[in-house]
């Protein structure tokens, strides 16, 4: 088993070694070619020619709108979990809140009814969610680890039960209806607005856009004295400290870009739902979210993306094949078991995820040769 | 004082100087124990003091409360004039105190230079914003922090700045770590017992280092086993046995001290 | 805030927060053995503590009753109450151990860090919780995830009543069997030779391994004697309110690890008092404010806890200072 995990982790290596030998010119073709594949994938002339690819059942651009807001999710837990090391339960909360930040501040149905035009309340829904970040991160990131995930998970849950009071400003289950969609006065070829009920090709591809600026900020971040500082507080917080990393402030700070970005999701998810309640916020999607990240790899952005691909697209996809084939596989529903289950395994056999991060995969060998000498075989 | 080989004691008044660390009359206990009794000394700056002891006489303690991470019991540490405990300890390295460890605790997984990075880092001023868009000041910091960490690896004699923390060899990891509290810009930089597992020819080494280092201007605090790298490197010695101190002077004087030697050996001071 | 709601129903409020108490109690010795031995928040003791809830009302339907049942004379309660208890006991304790097989245990021997542990920790909660639900409708306990009702054994009665506080005769069985479940736990790990090792494994396991006490029959036995609790909350719960559901567990996991760490983590009559203590207090809080806060209070106490006085009331024991 162990010369056969091998040989696994040495082809990724090497692929991986190929892909950073290429000549830039090359990688940068090929990143570009990518982009424009994934532009043009919502478009019913182009992925009608991709086979079995594409989804059958469900509608393509739906689902590609899905995974992509859920790409972004990952994106920013990623941040959090994979970056800082820090175990965030509660990460749908910051989601919530961006959502009813928007919906309360365009909806004409809201309590406020101020009605800003969507695109107006999405900086505010960020920066309401990024302070809920720094409220809730302030007191509670000096914990240890196990107690952060769950003082995190209490507070997504407090978000959710208080907006599921039918007379608070969230109004329960009723929900705040009527939130607008971005620029309504953007018309498409055919008159109507761009962003409209039907079609969720434009939100795919402003969310897709929105993806590319994050993936960028992000990298920017690791590849400064902020990834540094989270590397090192991730391998020996005190030693790092002792060196002049300012520990509890770069903690703060991805946690802070975590919720920024999970409010956005937000925000954007309520522009084109149009209509948000208290259901839509459930926990057990944190833990897809989580899912997700673990799975592709924490730690590296692109593992997060694909892992996200994974986790939203796929039950999709699957369906899809199920229903050319004649079978009924309703995968979807099984979502949360499945996922669930690949978060054991997972952790038993490849920890590191799919995508690792160098270094995790790493950390990982590491314990596991300390732990060798004492136990008989793995 | 820099040339003076082991044997030879040269009685020397130590010329005006500015104290730069004051352990003032600190007593430490942890519950019951008293682990620093009474303790009594000044690092002047510029000078390689030596901190020597049997095992368990309270040097780690000493030092640990000299870099701010135990609060004394009685009596104060000054640095520079201010209070060392009671400050988070990114504070306290940028107040100018760096230390190196006794079980060398490098980040393993970054590189060389990354490792000496992460020290520069400590005075950059560029935020997160500032990195996050790239602007000029990050730039700026990011190179000079470079350009010095790569400095520093010529500087302590690491060769190989790409190469991961954790596959450097023992003496390199050493030098690494020494090389990341430099890198601190520090006015003072602790070692403990930075030789231990070396053989002589890189103990010798190591004292040139810190030779080089001290006429960089960094003052020196050393804690050390091994008496001659101590006697050969160090301007002065304070010495520690249960707690407390029991001499205090030039390495000569130091190692003739009958006090010192009892402790040391454990024999009666009339037999030595 | 409605101060003469709390003051109207204290008596009531005070008897039903015991008793729910109880039922906390019972789960939190689960968290807190696993956590003081382990060091890790077992999350899918949630999901132990539902599984008992449906096996025990599965048995019952199994053999004949449903709903509608009216249950006459008082051996046929007290069949079903063993025959319950029996069936909750061992769905609980199965599961506890499958998990801890399954999902702890190759971690373990593979050295991984804490943060895996709380993910493969998630990852079992949920199966459990997705598995049940489901499944609900082939399991014959409700279909498409819904509500599990059946008869209660036997109609809640008062039982006595002092000075106008009328008590139940549920709420002291509850009460009682929490307290005799405790004792017999206490008893068990400080005077058995079983639970020396518990406690020497609990504060130091390399040592205790040393000293010839095998580690992993240890945790085994902490996770079964935790799923025993869970058993025997799993059939209280099914008196109590007579019905289950797949998600039951999750709020009642949460805040039975809110009791234990109240109580103090660690600490095996720190879940007890944690236990009965949140119970109370939870139904104080919908008595003053209102019940759709009562949930909430629960959150409240927790966050409030891990921030500032995380040793809990009776502080930490069984296990090490902690690191």
């Amino acid at each position: 088993m162990n010369a056969h995990v091998e040989k696994v982790r040495s082809r990724g290596a090497s692929m991986r070694a190929r892909w950073q030998n290429m000549p830039r010119q090359v990688r940068w073709i090929a990143l570009a070619a990518l982009i424009i594949f994934l532009y043009l994938l919502p478009n019913r002339w182009f992925y009608i020619n991709l086979w079995y690819f594409r989804t059958m059942e469900s509608d393509m651009a739906t689902v590609l709108f899905e995974t992509s807001f859920f790409v972004l999710l990952a994106v920013g837990l990623n941040v959090v979990v994979g970056f800082a090391g820090l175990l965030d339960l509660g990460y749908f909360g910051f989601f919530a809140v961006g959502a009813y930040t928007v919906a309360l501040l365009t909806s004409p149905e809201s309590r406020f009814d101020i009605g800003w035009p969507w695109l107006a309340a999405v900086p505010a829904a960020v920066a309401v969610t990024m302070l809920s970040g720094v409220i809730l991160g302030g007191p509670t990131l000096r914990l240890r680890g196990d107690y952060l995930a769950i003082v995190t998970l209490g507070f997504a849950e407090m978000i959710r039960l208080y907006a599921a009071r039918n007379e608070g400003i969230a109004n329960g289950q009723r929900g705040i209806p009527e939130i607008p969609h971005p620029v309504p006065g953007v018309k498409g070829s055919d008159g109507q607005s761009l962003f409209g009920v039907v079609d969720a090709r434009p939100y795919y591809w402003l969310t897709l856009t929105i993806i590319i600026f994050v993936i960028l900020g992000v990298r920017n971040l690791t590849r400064s004295r902020v990834g540094r500082a989270w590397v090192a507080i991730r391998e020996d917080e005190d030693a790092a400290q002792i060196m002049g990393v300012p520990t509890f402030k770069y903690k703060l700070w991805a946690f802070a870009i975590g919720a920024a970005v999970g409010g956005l999701s937000g925000a954007l998810f309520a522009g084109k739902q149009s209509f948000i309640n208290s259901d839509s916020f459930q926990l057990t999607n944190s833990i897809l979210v989580l899912a997700a990240v673990i799975l592709g790899g924490a730690g590296n952005i692109y593992g997060a993306v694909i892992g996200a691909f994974i986790t939203w697209y796929l039950p999709e996809w699957v369906r899809g094949i199920g229903g050319a084939l004649g079978l009924e596989i309703n995968v979807a529903e099984y979502r949360l078991l499945i996922f669930g289950a690949v978060l054991i395994v997972m952790m038993i056999f490849r920890p590191q995820g799919i995508l690792p991060s160098r270094r995790r995969a790493a950390e990982f060998a590491d314990r596991r040769e300390a732990a060798a000498p004492t136990e008989a075989s793995t | 004082m820099t040339d003076t080989a082991p044997d030879t004691a040269a009685p020397a008044t130590p010329p005006q100087r500015e104290a730069l660390l004051e352990v003032d009359h600190v007593t430490l206990r942890f519950g019951g124990v008293v682990a620093l009794n009474d303790v009594d000394f000044t690092l002047y700056k510029g000078e390689i003091l030596g901190l020597i002891g049997p095992n368990g006489a309270g040097k780690t303690t000493c030092f640990n409360a000299m870099t701010g991470v135990y609060a004394p019991t009685q009596g104060e540490i000054r640095f520079k004039g201010q209070r060392v405990s009671g400050r988070a300890r990114h504070k306290i390295t940028q107040l100018g105190i760096a230390r190196t460890f006794q079980n060398i605790r490098l980040f393993p997984e970054m590189s060389a230079l990354e490792n000496v990075m992460v020290g520069a880092d400590a005075h950059h001023k560029a935020s997160v914003i500032s990195a996050l868009f790239r602007l000029p000041r990050f730039w700026k910091e990011e190179r000079s922090g470079r350009d010095r960490a790569h400095d520093l690896l010529r500087f302590v004699g690491v060769e190989r700045p790409g190469e991961l923390a954790r596959n450097l060899s023992y003496g390199e990891q050493r030098r690494l770590e020494i090389a990341r509290a430099l890198a601190t810009s520090p006015t003072l930089l602790c070692l403990d017992e930075p030789a231990a597992g070396f053989n002589p020819a890189e103990k010798d080494s190591l004292l040139k280092l810190i030779r080089k280092i001290r006429d960089t201007g960094v003052t020196v605090l050393l804690i050390e086993h091994d008496m001659r790298l101590v006697m050969g490197v160090t301007d002065r010695i304070v010495v520690l046995e249960f707690g407390k101190k029991i001499a205090e002077g030039l390495p000569a004087e130091v190692r003739d001290n009958p006090a010192v030697v009892a402790a040391y050996l454990g024999v009666p001071t009339d037999a030595a | 805030m409605d101060f003469d709601g709390l003051l109207r129903d204290f008596p009531d409020l005070t008897t039903t927060g015991l008793e729910q108490g109880a039922i906390y109690a019972l789960v939190a010795l689960g968290y807190t053995l696993v956590y003081g031995v382990l060091r890790l928040i077992n999350f899918a003791h949630s999901e132990v503590f539902m599984v008992g809830t449906v096996a025990a009302l599965g048995t019952w339907q199994a053999i004949g009753y449903n709903q509608n049942s009216s249950i006459n004379g008082v051996g046929l309660t007290l069949l079903l109450l063993f025959v319950g208890l029996a069936a909750a006991v061992a769905a609980s304790t199965l599961t506890a151990v499958a998990v801890e097989r399954v999902a702890y245990r190759p971690l373990r021997r593979r050295n991984a860090p804490p943060l895996a542990f709380l993910i493969t920790a998630i990852g079992a909660s949920f199966v459990l919780f997705e598995a049940v639900g489901l499944f609900s409708d082939n399991l014959g306990i409700g279909g498409e995830r819904g509500p599990f009702g059946m008869v209660r054994p036997f109609k809640p009665n008062e039982l006595f009543s002092i000075g106008g506080w009328s008590v139940t005769n549920t709420q002291v069985l509850v009460v009682l069997s929490a307290l005799a479940m405790l004792l017999a736990l206490d008893t068990f790990v400080n005077r058995s030779r079983l639970g020396r090792g518990i406690r020497a494994v609990a504060q130091d396991p390399d040592t205790a391994a040393l000293m010839g006490v095998n580690k992993d029959r240890v945790i085994l036995l902490v996770f079964v004697l935790g799923g025993i609790m869970a058993g025997v909350a799993a059939l209280l719960w099914n008196v109590t309110y007579a019905f289950s559901r797949f998600d039951v567990g999750f709020l009642i996991g949460l805040k039975a690890f809110s009791a234990a760490v109240l109580g103090g983590i660690g600490n095996l009559r720190g879940a007890l008092v944690g236990g009965l203590l949140l119970g109370v207090v939870e139904n104080y809080a919908s008595g003053l404010f209102g019940g759709e806060w009562k949930d909430f209070t629960g959150f409240v106490v927790l966050i409030v806890l891990l921030m500032f006085r995380p040793t809990g009331l009776l502080g930490e024991s069984l296990g090490r200072a902690r690191a």
